[in-house]
């Protein structure tokens, strides 16, 4: 209790409050002042100023993590807290501390140095910072490591610790504080301009293989031309912009090249000036080992089972989360040309504000609205606990991801009712929600059309009356093992299908599956055509399904026939209603487009005159 | 002394498209000298060295183009100074003026930084939004033009 008050002291004394989050200054004042509270000393900004042995945090569960001694930090060579082994790092966030939104910008003025760490080494960085954080909490009394991390490429001293650290505890902190500001806000690690995020960097590589299927390959100089022109910049700007971005003057782009320029194009849209020289986080050699990192990422989350407890997460560490997965699941995807365009951002939203709307943005949206109604099936199966992580990330209220597919045969019928109601609350996935549950439409719909042809069937076939209870039974558990089937089978047709409307794709679908369980059944079902149709009436409908599946079906089979057909209007109604606001977000564009070839065309009218001389 | 008078220390450096088909056409794409309130009298330098390096590349003759150095060397010594010309085989010039009392500077000196000027200016041309013909604006080029000014002043 105590020790709450006195960090709600330490963070209100440092300044954090007033800016609103542990800048770096803030936060080794703070930690200055731990040290400070724990020694005895009143919580002041005085007590600081006199030499205090260091502060004791809990100890580190993982002894290859390294931390700099706060207050041997001088100036801009302050060490950053480096950890070395990443794994362990992740599992500590795992055990995700109890949040303070205020540590969690921490990662901005992370990058002291203004030779900093690349964003590679950040994401070690953020986790150790989440440790130190989760150590402040504790608040125990257990030394720690006070070792010199490796990677600092500025050599800060150990040994200025003793040698009057009064004096520059002050002038450090200043001269931080004034060397943090300029800084930051280059490498604030969200706001950076210059760095680009995930959804950029996907949205630029598809780009770039619009122009060129090869990624490793050049985009030549005149192609790369009338691509930037459309960006209706001026030429000046543009051949500045080619200028910084191509680094080794040979008149073509590769990748990284192409996506610094396409950024700096982005950027200028947006309001940016230009800067003097390509930042680093734009420099080639950078942007290839951000590409390279994911494939160390991979390795890393493989070994993770458990999905980590995402909301407990910072936003950035969120963030870091989101950029490995989707960079793992960026480097996956040139190799699946599929999953590609599923990966291609969701929040393309935001590019597509930047970029103008001429450049491609039919394909843009459209694609954008295609990998967001694809995006949720197809991601379910690369990694099932990167896609869970990444779906709570995204969607926190979504429903677990969707059962077992081989959730053995039960004999209740209630999997069917829980599998109908479910079925009402999917869309066919153009909108976001819930990722889990597309097929189930599916499924429902097969159901639905299963059910009538069983009523159909049923109709057709004069009755017997054999051991009824017992085909009842048998009935119930081809429903339960057809259930099964479904989800399996409509998820293969549904992992293929990557553009178009799902919706429309959903009555095809229903063909494929139902014909191997009409395989499978076929023995059962010749069983069953013996049985009598009893108490089914009402559903008079025409098979709509060409196949005709003889599947055995007692007086139940009404009220689910009932339900079934409810579910399935529902999603048409719902399908309609994404289809229609497809529809008008359509016409939107084009009837823009329109507006722009008007315009040009007028140009080209008032040009005419001039270029006939 | 040399090094103190800077203002005398001047360099002047000038390109030029020559377009063969039709009237000699030669237009500065890129002025630069030190200092610059000077600028109209080496303008008036460069051009009329033009004709000088006109006469050098044509007395080597037709059959030697493939051989014939890019470097020119010395063009013009007045009492003030020197020029020195270059010339591409896209036949864009490079004329250098060099303050004379600068007796520093050698030939090797001027060869490599004119060697310097046309990888500077095959930078510039990689440029897909650099058309041939207009100014240069590249601020690749205006960096290592002044680095090299600097280094000679």
């Amino acid at each position: 209790m105590k020790k709450h008050y006195a960090k709600r002291e330490i963070t209100e004394l440092c300044g954090a409050k007033r800016v609103g989050y542990f800048g770096l200054t803030q936060f080794y004042v703070a930690l200055k002042l731990i040290a400070a509270a724990q020694s005895g000393l009143p919580v002041q900004v005085e007590s600081i100023k006199c030499e205090l042995p260091l502060p004791q945090f809990m100890a580190l569960k993982n002894d290859e993590i390294r931390y700099s001694n706060p207050t041997e930090l001088h100036g801009m060579k302050c060490q950053i807290p480096y950890v070395t082994m990443e794994k362990n790092s992740f599992k500590r966030v795992d055990d995700g501390e109890k949040q303070q939104e205020k540590m969690s910008p921490i990662m901005s003025p992370v990058s002291s140095p203004p030779s900093s760490p690349s964003s590679y080494q950040r994401v070690p960085l953020t986790y150790g910072y989440g440790k130190l954080r989760s150590g402040m909490d504790q608040m125990h009394a257990a030394p720690y490591e006070t070792r010199q991390h490796t990677l600092q490429q500025e050599g800060s001293t150990s040994g200025s610790h003793g040698p009057k650290p009064t004096r520059r505890q002050t002038s450090l902190i200043q001269s931080l504080s004034v060397e943090r500001e300029p800084q930051e806000s280059n490498s604030n690690y969200p706001d950076d301009p210059w760095r680009i995020t995930e959804e950029q960097r996907e949205y630029y590589i598809n780009q770039f293989k619009s122009l060129q299927p090869d990624l490793s390959s050049f985009i030549s100089g005149s192609l790369a031309k009338n691509f930037f022109t459309k960006s209706k910049l001026t030429i000046p700007e543009l051949s500045y912009i080619w200028e910084l971005s191509d680094v080794d003057c040979d008149g073509a782009l590769t990748l990284p090249e192409f996506c610094a320029a396409f950024h700096l194009i982005v950027a200028r849209k947006n309001g940016y000036p230009l800067p003097e020289s390509l930042p680093q986080t734009l420099q080639p050699d950078y942007l290839q080992t951000a590409f390279l990192k994911p494939k160390w990422d991979c390795a890393l989350f493989d070994s993770y089972s458990e999905s980590m407890p995402v909301n407990q997460q910072p936003r950035d560490l969120n963030r870091i989360e989101k950029s490995s997965i989707k960079e793992k699941t960026d480097l996956t995807a040139p190799a699946q040309d599929v999953n590609i365009d599923d990966k291609q951002a969701l929040k393309i939203s935001s590019v597509d504000e930047a970029m103008p709307k001429d450049l491609s943005v039919d394909t843009a949206t459209s694609k954008d609205l295609n990998t967001l109604k694809a995006r949720p099936r197809s991601r379910s199966y690369s990694n099932t606990s990167l896609e869970e992580a990444m779906k709570r990330v995204e969607e926190p209220p979504t429903p677990p991801p969707r059962p077992q597919k081989s959730h053995s045969r039960t004999s209740s019928l209630d999997l069917n009712k829980v599998f109908q109601p479910n079925a009402p609350a999917a869309k066919p996935g153009l909108l976001p929600p819930p990722p889990a549950l597309p097929p189930r439409p599916l499924m429902s719909q097969v159901l639905h059309h299963n059910t009538s042809n069983d009523s159909i069937s049923q109709t057709k076939l004069p009755g017997q009356l054999p051991g009824y209870g017992d085909f009842r039974l048998l009935e119930q558990t081809e429903q339960v093992s057809e259930i099964e089937l479904h989800p399996q089978l409509t998820r293969t047709p549904s992992q293929t299908e990557e553009s178009g409307s799902p919706v429309k794709k959903d009555l095809p679908h229903t063909q494929p599956p139902s014909k191997p369980i009409r395989r499978k059944f076929r023995p059962e079902n010749q069983v069953m055509e013996n049985q009598e149709p009893s108490s089914v009436s009402g559903t008079s409908s025409v098979p709509t399904v060409p196949t005709v599946k003889p599947h055995a079906s007692i007086q139940k089979q009404s009220s689910k026939q009932k339900k079934a057909i409810q579910t399935a209007i529902r999603k048409n109604k719902e399908a309609n209603a994404v289809l229609a606001r497809l529809n008008s977000e359509l016409q939107q564009q084009l009837k823009e487009v329109h507006q722009e070839r008007i315009a040009l065309e007028n140009q080209l009218e008032q040009l005419r005159p001039v270029t006939v001389l | 002394m040399r090094k103190k008078n800077k203002n005398k220390n001047n360099k002047n450096l000038n390109a030029s498209w020559l377009k063969p088909y039709s009237l000699l056409q030669n237009y500065p794409l890129y002025i630069r000298s030190i200092p610059a309130e000077q600028e109209l009298k080496f303008h008036y330098t460069v051009h009329t060295s033009l004709d000088v390096v006109d006469e050098k590349v044509s007395a080597m003759g037709k059959a030697l183009v493939d051989q014939r150095e890019l470097y020119l060397g010395l063009l013009y010594p007045t009492e003030d100074y020197k020029v020195y010309g270059y010339v591409t085989n896209s036949k864009v010039k490079f004329v250098m003026v060099v303050d004379s009392s600068n007796t520093a500077l050698r030939d090797n000196e001027i060869r490599s930084m004119f060697r310097k000027l046309h990888n500077s200016y095959t930078d510039v041309m990689c440029n897909p939004f650099y058309n041939p013909g207009d100014r240069i604006h590249s601020r690749a080029f205006d960096n290592m033009v002044t680095s090299m000014m600097v280094q000679v002043c």
